[in-house]
Parts: structure tokens; sequence; C-alpha cells
């Protein structure tokens, strides 16, 4: 017959299941990471949309996740959907916009915290188009001058350990100190520019070196004048907003004077609305200055259609139809510059096309007779205008060319040199070195 | 296979046919086809920008006035978008010139800012690596500050291409020259996948649901 337990054997059976999971536990619990001088402050520069969290954390591993969550009506609601890993989250010392080059505690992590995302539950009208309709999660940004409170939570071995952050406001700032570099250089730039303006206007016969592709624009018109056929213009397909846009549209207004003096025709067919309605001010302008408003005609200067294709398919269609002597393909363009080339080479037009679209320029130096390669476009109007505001920044920008190369040089000596500096190892120097002598 | 879905190859098979058929010469067909594609675009564009542009940043704002009053601002650009279509009446005309000259000082401010710290600065900073630690790295970095040097040199306007200045120059487009035969050759396959894709939905699509063997 088996004996009963005594009292003190049942005290101890009864706290060994408990024994038992307090050794197995024991591991994980030793092995939790540890996060430590939390600090919650806003983040700088921006337009107080988020906070920074910046903290410690040891004894994590490749597995160890985090996230940040924000206290919400007394609910704790994630920043993240998902906890990210450990590893890929920024450090102080890899973040200068936030905290400059030299950070204290370089090594500490550092979290923004810009959202939390609460679950939102289907609608009436949702359930009713879609009865499986499921609650999706909705991303809630953070506002200025609002104040948060937040916590970060660990994720390890599947244990979540939370530490609070505290509170703080998200502050809207004014002035971004980061982008410092950027004013200086505008207004270094702009003095310039500025300079070289005044000084164009006191002698208009600033050099400027000669440009192939405008020295054909005066034969061009009057080929086409000769074969009384007319001359089509394509600003590219860009809004007003873009520089190679505004490029060519100073160019339609040489072109028109010359159209207007040979009594010419000019077509504009445009893909945006208030390109075309710059275009025809300006050539309406270039009609006046030429004696000539009697021959402007406005429906020559007209908008296609703002889709792609179907405006290449239309000027393509006026090309083979129209037959104009010269095309000037000046502008941003995308997949339909070849297209659009081709086909104006197949019309045995002269063609001169600039653009700054880096893709589309080997098309039109493949099919045209004469490409303003980028920056050549934008010197073409001063080229041609001889104006003193574009003759200035012509200038100008030359000076800050010379500024750039001047930088590349010397950015290469010191990098090369701060590489010694803080490594300290020339070695690879001596090595690369020694099968030379 | 649906009557709907065969009516819809057949019709995109068709009206591949007609845009191609201009690779032959300018013809009737092509004609309708270009005609087709350009009321259709328009048709679509104007949609979009109703319901992309026009209502959500105009009439849905002023629907909402009495709920928020900062929507009331919206009639700054609403007032400015209507002296633009006041165009079309030629003594009014003027007054389209201060919603141009807003909107292109606007963007020429934006653009400067803009382009020195998304390209300038960038650029600038891709090029200054320092030398080393082996001879490929020192090569590589050698050829693109080379490169870099003619081809800035090449686009200066104040100097004519003569002498030093010319040679220089000559190596920087030389050097944009190698630029756009490899920009050539990427977006030339480019575009022909474009074509195997169009030849794939003739043969596969509309050739192969007549013989029953397409998708």
């Amino acid at each position: 017959m088996k004996k009963p337990a005594s009292a003190p054997d049942r005290v101890v059976l009864a706290l060994l299941p408990l024994l038992l999971i307090g050794i197995l536990a024991a591991p994980a619990f030793a092995q939790q990471p540890v996060a430590s001088q939390l600090k919650l402050t806003d983040r700088p520069n921006d337009d107080g949309s988020a906070l920074l969290l910046t903290f410690d954390l040891t004894g994590w591993d490749e597995t160890t996740r985090v996230r940040t969550e924000v206290e919400v009506d007394g609910e704790w609601l994630p920043s993240l959907m998902f906890p990210q890993l450990i590893t890929p989250v920024p450090t102080k010392g890899g973040s200068p916009e936030y905290f400059g080059w030299h950070a204290a505690d370089p090594e500490q992590r550092v979290l923004v915290v810009d959202r939390y995302i609460f679950i939102q539950d289907p609608t009436a009208e949702e359930l009713a188009e879609n009865p499986d309709a499921v609650p999706q999660p909705q991303p809630v940004y953070l506002e200025a001058a609002n104040t948060y409170h937040v916590r970060l939570m660990v994720l390890h071995g599947g244990v979540e350990s939370y530490y609070d952050a505290g509170s703080m406001k998200t502050d809207e700032q004014w002035f971004n100190v980061a982008a410092t570099n950027n004013l200086v250089m505008c207004v270094i730039f702009a003095a310039i520019i500025m300079g070289f303006i005044m000084a164009a206007r006191r002698n208009p016969n600033l050099f400027i070196r000669r440009i192939n592709g405008l020295e054909a624009v005066d034969e061009a018109i009057g080929r086409a004048t000769e074969m009384g056929k007319p001359v089509l213009q394509v600003n590219g397909l860009d809004p007003l907003s873009t520089l190679s846009t505004i490029a060519a549209v100073n160019i339609l207004g040489r072109v028109a004077r010359r159209v207007a003096n040979y009594d010419s025709e000019l077509l504009v067919p445009c893909f945006d609305p208030v390109v075309m309605t710059v275009s025809q001010e300006v050539v309406k302008n270039a009609y006046l200055e030429a004696g000539r408003p009697d021959a402007y005609r406005e429906e020559n200067i007209y908008f296609v259609t703002d889709q792609q294709f179907s405006y290449v398919a239309s000027v393509c269609g006026i090309m083979m139809r129209e037959k104009p002597a010269a095309n000037f393909l000046l502008g941003y363009f995308y997949a339909e510059s070849l297209l659009l080339a081709e086909t104006g080479f197949t019309t045995g037009a002269i063609q001169i096309a600039g653009t700054d679209a880096l893709a589309q320029l080997p098309f039109f130096i493949t099919t045209c007779d004469y490409t303003l390669i980028g920056e050549e476009l934008y010197a073409a109007s001063a080229y041609l205008s001889r104006e003193p505001m574009l003759l200035g920044s012509l200038k100008g920008q030359d000076i800050g060319k010379g500024f750039v190369m001047l930088m590349i040089l010397l950015g290469t000596i010191l990098a090369t040199i701060g590489v010694y500096l803080t490594t300290g190892n020339w070695n690879w120097l001596v090595e690369m070195l020694t099968p030379l002598m | 296979m649906s009557v709907g879905t065969i009516i819809g190859l057949w019709l995109a098979a068709g009206l591949t046919i007609i845009i191609f058929s201009f690779i032959y010469k300018d013809n009737p067909l092509y004609k309708f086809g270009e005609h087709l594609f350009l009321g259709v675009s328009l048709g679509y564009g104007w949609c979009i920008y109703y319901y992309n542009d026009i209502f959500p940043n105009a009439i849905k704002p002023l629907q909402e006035i009495s709920q928020d009053s900062k929507n009331a601002l919206v009639l700054i650009p609403i007032i400015l978008g209507l002296f633009i279509i006041l165009r079309v009446v030629p003594s009014l005309a003027w007054l389209s010139r201060f919603s141009f000259a807003l909107y292109i000082g606007g963007f020429a401010g934006l653009a400067v800012p803009n382009v020195i710290s998304g390209v300038f600065l960038p650029q600038l900073t891709s090029t200054i690596n320092p030398l080393g630690p082996d001879w490929p790295s020192i090569i590589k970095q050698v050829v693109l500050l080379v490169g870099v040097f003619c081809t800035v040199v090449f686009f200066f306007f104040s100097w004519e291409h003569r002498g030093a200045v010319g040679k220089i120059g000559r190596v920087g487009i030389l050097y944009i020259m190698v630029a756009f035969g490899a920009s050539f050759g990427y977006t030339v396959m480019a575009r022909v996948s474009l074509l195997i894709g169009r030849i794939q939905f003739m043969l596969h699509d509309w050739i192969g649901s007549m013989t029953g063997g397409g998708g």
C-alpha cells in the first residue's frame, strides 16, 4: 500500500510545477534586453509633425524588435503595425540631420514618432457593399502644438517590455537650420548672378560662345519660308514649372519673331493648357515686336491633349499632313521623343531639338540635325535674345560651375586626408606603390 | 470567353493594327485611330481632372465652408483660375496675367532651393570620395573626376572652345557620348520589351482566342 505524503511533502509537490516553470523561464527573463536613458524630444527643423525618442538598449540580439506607442484616450496605440528589428533603427551618430555631425552619445538609438495606428471598424456603407469587410488599420499623423505621451515597447523572445518615455509637445519651426547651407549657396549664387546681370546691363555684348544648333535656327526658318511650309515647335510635355519648358518658351519667342519677319507660318501644338496660354502670349508679343500683329494666328497655338501617346499620335499626324519644313523639339520629353523625331525625320524637315531629359537626348542626337544638350537649352535663350537678365544669369552660372569644380577638388583632397586622420592607416598607399618601385 | 471580352479583344487588336499602319504611311484608318485616341484621352483627362483636382480641391471645400471657415481660402485660387478662363473675353484677358505671374514666379522660387538641395548638393557629395584604398578604386575615382571636370568645362559658355579649353571640352563630349550610348541601348531594350508585349497580345490573346489557344 502506498504511503500517503506528509504535509511538508505535499507543499513541496504543489510548488514543484511552479519551480519548474520558474527554472525554465529564468533564462528568457535573464536575457531580456534593457532600455535606459529614454529621452523624448521634439524633432528639430520640422513642421511639428513628429517627436524623437532616443534610448540605449543593452542585451539585444538580431531577433529583438521595438516600436513606439502613443497614448490616446487612455489606450496605447502602436506607431507601427508590426515592431521593427532593432538592427535597422538608426543611431544618433548616424542621424546628423537631427543631432549634428558630432552628437553626444552617438550610439544611442533613435525612433521617429510621427503617427499612431488605430483599427477602424467598417462603416455601415462599407458593410452594406461588402458584408465581409473587416476592420482596417488607419494611421493618424501627429499634429503640431499637441502633447503626446509615448512609450517604448521592446519585444524579445515573445516577451514584451514597456518603458515610459514621458510626454512632449510637438513644435513647429519656421527656420530649418539643417538647410542653412542651402540658404548660403542661394544667397551667394544670387549675389553673383545679380552682379553679372548689372554688368550685362552696362555692357550687353558680354561674350557667350557659339552654340551650334542655334546658328541653324534662322537657316531652318528661311528654308521653311522658301518652301512655303510651316514651322512646328513642340514645347515638351512638362508644365511651366520645369526650367526646360521656360527655356523652350523663351526660344519660341525668338523663333516666332523670325517667322513673323519671314512671313512664314508657325504651328505650336501644346500638351499643357498653361503652356499653351503662355505660348500664345509670347508669340503674340513676338509678332507685335516684329511689326506684324496682323499675321498672328492664335488658332495655330493650340491645346491637343494631356495624354502622352494620344498627343504623339496627333503631332505625328500633323507632321505627316502639314509637312513642316522645320521642327523645333524643345523642352522636357519622355518616351515620345523618338516617335516625334523619327516622324519628323521621315518628312525631311530640318530638326533642332533641345532637352535636359538625359534618357531622351540619345534619341534626339541620332534623329535630329542639331541637338541642344542639357544646359545648352537654357543658354540658348540667352544667346538668342541677348537679354541682360539671361546673359547675366548664364555668366553667373559659369562662376557657379567653377566653384563646383573647386569644391570637388578640395573635397577629394580633404576626404582622402580625412581617411588617414580617422584611421591612421596609410598602408594601402605603401602597398599600392610597392610594385611600382 | 464572354462576348464582351471578345469584342474588347477585337477592338484592341484592330486599333493596334490601325495605329501600326502609320509605319507604312499616313492613311484614313490611322487618321480615324488618331482622332479616336485623341477624343477618348481628352474625355478621360477631363474626368481625371474633375475627380482628382476640381472636385476635391475646389467644389468640396466650397460645399464645406459652413463646417470650416478656413475652406473660404480656396476662393483665392478659384478666382485666379477664373482669371485664366477670362482669356476668352478679349477685354478681360489681361486679368490672366496675375494668375500666370503668380504661377511662374511661385514655381521658379520653389525650384531654386529644391534643385540645390535635391540635385546639386547630392551630386556634389556623390562625386567627392577619398582616393584609395587600392588601384581599381583610385582609377575609378580618377575616371569620375576627369569626366566631371571635362564635362563641366564643355558646358562653360564664357569661353570659346579653342586651344586647351577646346581639347578638354572634347574629352567632356566624349564622356557624354559614352553615357548617351549606354542610355540609348538601355532605353531601346525597354522599348523592345514594350513591342514584345504588344506582339504577345496580338499573337497570344487575339489570334490565340480565335484558335482556342489564347487567354
